[in-house]
């Protein structure tokens, strides 16, 4: 057992529940689902969706709940001494790094997120989009990033709505799990209030936003647009890609969180129940409240063609504003707080999350107090932050999505499913899940999560490795395959950006464009920096247990 | 809406609001184990 933990647990099961199902809703429940599903076949996304959470989705939470649980017994908290206890190579406690690294490089430009949620509110209580047209909406966006720009008379305001964030989660993290529990117990409720506030006028709105600029806008258009089944669209592997990518972020697994927050479980609670009730809390969220807001909103002022045009990750901040003013002054306000305040909600409730990996790592094997834990994770969230916000628009931003928010999350899950249905041993693994369970979990799952899921992972990672180009899968089986620039071997290569380069022919973009490529360089700099830092921890961890006599 | 969508969202929703709630109302529901347990909000002794 390890000497320096064993204080901190959780207050209740509801509280836990509550915290990882918190940890799984987030911006991309009512951002990413939507668009992702107008994208790829409207109501015949849904279909691959639901198969791949049934079959992906809920066999990853069993498998990082309980390996989580088993290491917790051991008195690890972390994803590498996880790994590290469920079989005995040296290597595992190095993929476990993977764990860490996520959340710290996520946190880092998350919380850029979350910051931005924080000053909407602030925007939509102060009146600054009241006679705003929609486009001077997306515009102040764009002003409001540029840091050197203030929108609010304060200098630096997007740097310190940043910082002030920041500050909030790492206070919060300070007080350890009670900190998370409580932030989970006020933000979830509240978050699923707001949704559905949102959700009923999302439902109700009609045709009633018409306007002679959109005559043919109309709310019911955008759910047809949502949910018509286009079942030839089944077949498209890119779909599935698309379908398991979304499962995948959307209940933050192959990041160590839930492990972590299950390494405070004992071996006699259950976690079977718990895991697919936090699961399907978060597919409440995301499939009835995310697909009820925004998509039917925006068609029920701007009109479908509209949305076929713009559905992306930046209505929420340049579009929706806009929409709310139609509403009047009055309810635009509460309509801005509600909105701005449940995407600040299942940001934070994620960003904690992020926070106690690192935590239970210096805890556990350094001997950090809570305080010491929580501040210098803050400290070094904050300086792999700010790159993300000074250089926003140079790319630093989506080099952090792509790598650690993406890449890393799909590289992770495959190794612990590996490692846990065919090193640590199904038989193993299905006690472990099924140990202290309230609910049976279905004989069948031992074999979807030994074959079926390994199988859809590795789908899912060699389809990202070698993406097709134009993401057509046919055309590329048919007639050769020719690498996308958005697959990892042309990202790696940076063929897109050398492709721009040599089409510009003004000076000022390809100096841009240069600039582009120095800070994306940058950007893998400094994560790759942060693993190495992060892989050399764990190796003083280990000698520290060895000179300790603590290596099991 | 059309009818196609109305069905298939309406089966979708309900469903997933269906099994949430019949889960969260079974956590709700199954009387907690005796201590110690994991959590320590009814613990005897403050830890």
């Amino acid at each position: 057992m390890s000497n320096s933990t064993s204080s901190d647990s959780w207050g209740s099961r509801v509280g836990l529940i509550l915290a990882m199902a918190g940890n799984a809703v987030g911006l991309g429940n009512f951002l990413r689902f939507p668009v992702q599903a107008v994208n790829n076949g409207g109501g015949a996304f849904i279909i691959p969706y639901l198969v791949c959470f049934l079959l992906m989705g809920i066999p990853l939470l069993w498998i990082e709940w309980s390996s989580g649980r088993f290491g917790g017994k051991s008195g690890h908290h972390s994803t590498p001494f996880v790994l590290d206890s469920m079989d005995k190579r040296q290597f595992w406690k190095y993929i476990g790094v993977f764990g860490i690294f996520t959340n710290v490089a996520v946190a880092a430009y998350y919380c850029y997120i979350e910051s931005w949620t924080m000053a909407y509110v602030y925007h939509s209580i102060s009146g600054t989009f009241s006679g705003l047209n929609q486009g001077q909406v997306a515009d102040f966006f764009t002003r409001y990033i540029d840091v050197s720009h203030s929108t609010t008379g304060i200098p630096y305001e997007a740097v310190i709505f940043y910082v002030f964030c920041l500050a909030l989660n790492t206070f919060i993290l300070s007080r350890g799990l009670h900190g998370v529990e409580r932030a989970a117990k006020i933000g979830m409720p509240l978050l699923i209030l707001f949704g559905i506030v949102l959700a009923i006028r999302g439902l109700t709105l009609g045709d009633s936003g018409a306007t002679p600029e959109h005559p043919d806008a109309n709310a019911f258009e955008g759910l047809n647009f949502l949910w018509t089944p286009q079942f030839d669209s089944l077949t498209n592997p890119k779909v599935w890609l698309a379908a398991a990518g979304q499962i995948f972020f959307t209940l933050s697994v192959g990041m160590g969180t839930v492990q972590c927050y299950a390494s405070y479980v004992r071996s006699r609670d259950d976690i079977a129940l718990n895991a697919v009730s936090a699961g399907f809390m978060n597919e409440f969220v995301e499939v009835v409240l995310g697909s009820l807001i925004v998509i039917p909103i925006a068609a029920g002022y701007l009109g479908v063609d509209w949305l076929k045009e713009n559905a992306g990750f930046g209505m929420a901040f340049q579009t929706m504003p806009y929409l709310f003013q139609q509403w009047g002054p009055a309810l635009s306000v509460f309509a801005g707080v509600m909105w701005f305040g449940l995407l600040f909600f299942a940001g934070i409730t994620s960003s904690l999350a992020m926070g106690t990996p690192w935590m239970g790592f210096m805890r556990d094997e350094f001997g950090f107090s809570r305080n010491k834990g929580a501040w210098t994770f803050g400290a070094v969230v904050l300086a792999l932050g700010l790159p993300t916000v000074f250089f926003y628009q140079q790319g630093v931003f989506d080099e952090y999505d792509y790598w650690a928010g993406t890449v890393s999350l799909v590289v992770f899950a495959l190794a612990e499913t590996i490692l846990f249905a065919w090193i640590f041993g199904m038989d193993k693994g299905w006690k472990e899940i099924n140990e202290g369970g309230d609910i049976k979990v279905p004989l069948i799952y031992k074999y979807i999560i030994k074959w079926v899921t390994p199988l859809l992972l590795l789908f899912v990672f060699v389809g990202s490795l070698v993406t097709p180009k134009n993401n057509d899968w046919v055309n590329a089986l048919n007639n050769g395959w020719e690498l996308d620039n958005s697959s990892i071997i042309k990202q790696i290569t940076n063929t897109g950006l050398k492709e721009q380069i040599t089409a510009a022919t003004d000076p000022a973009i390809i100096t841009a464009l240069e600039d582009k490529m120095f800070y994306v360089s940058l950007a893998r700099f400094i994560l790759l920096a942060l693993f190495i830092g992060l892989s050399f921890l764990v190796y003083l961890a280990y000698k520290r247990r060895k000179a300790e006599g603590r290596i099991t | 809406m059309n009818t196609t969508a109305l069905i298939l969202m309406v089966i979708v929703q309900i469903t997933v609001i269906s099994i949430t709630g019949y889960f969260f109302y079974r956590v709700l529901t199954i009387p907690p184990r005796q201590e110690p347990d994991s959590y320590d909000e009814n613990d005897d002794v403050p830890r």
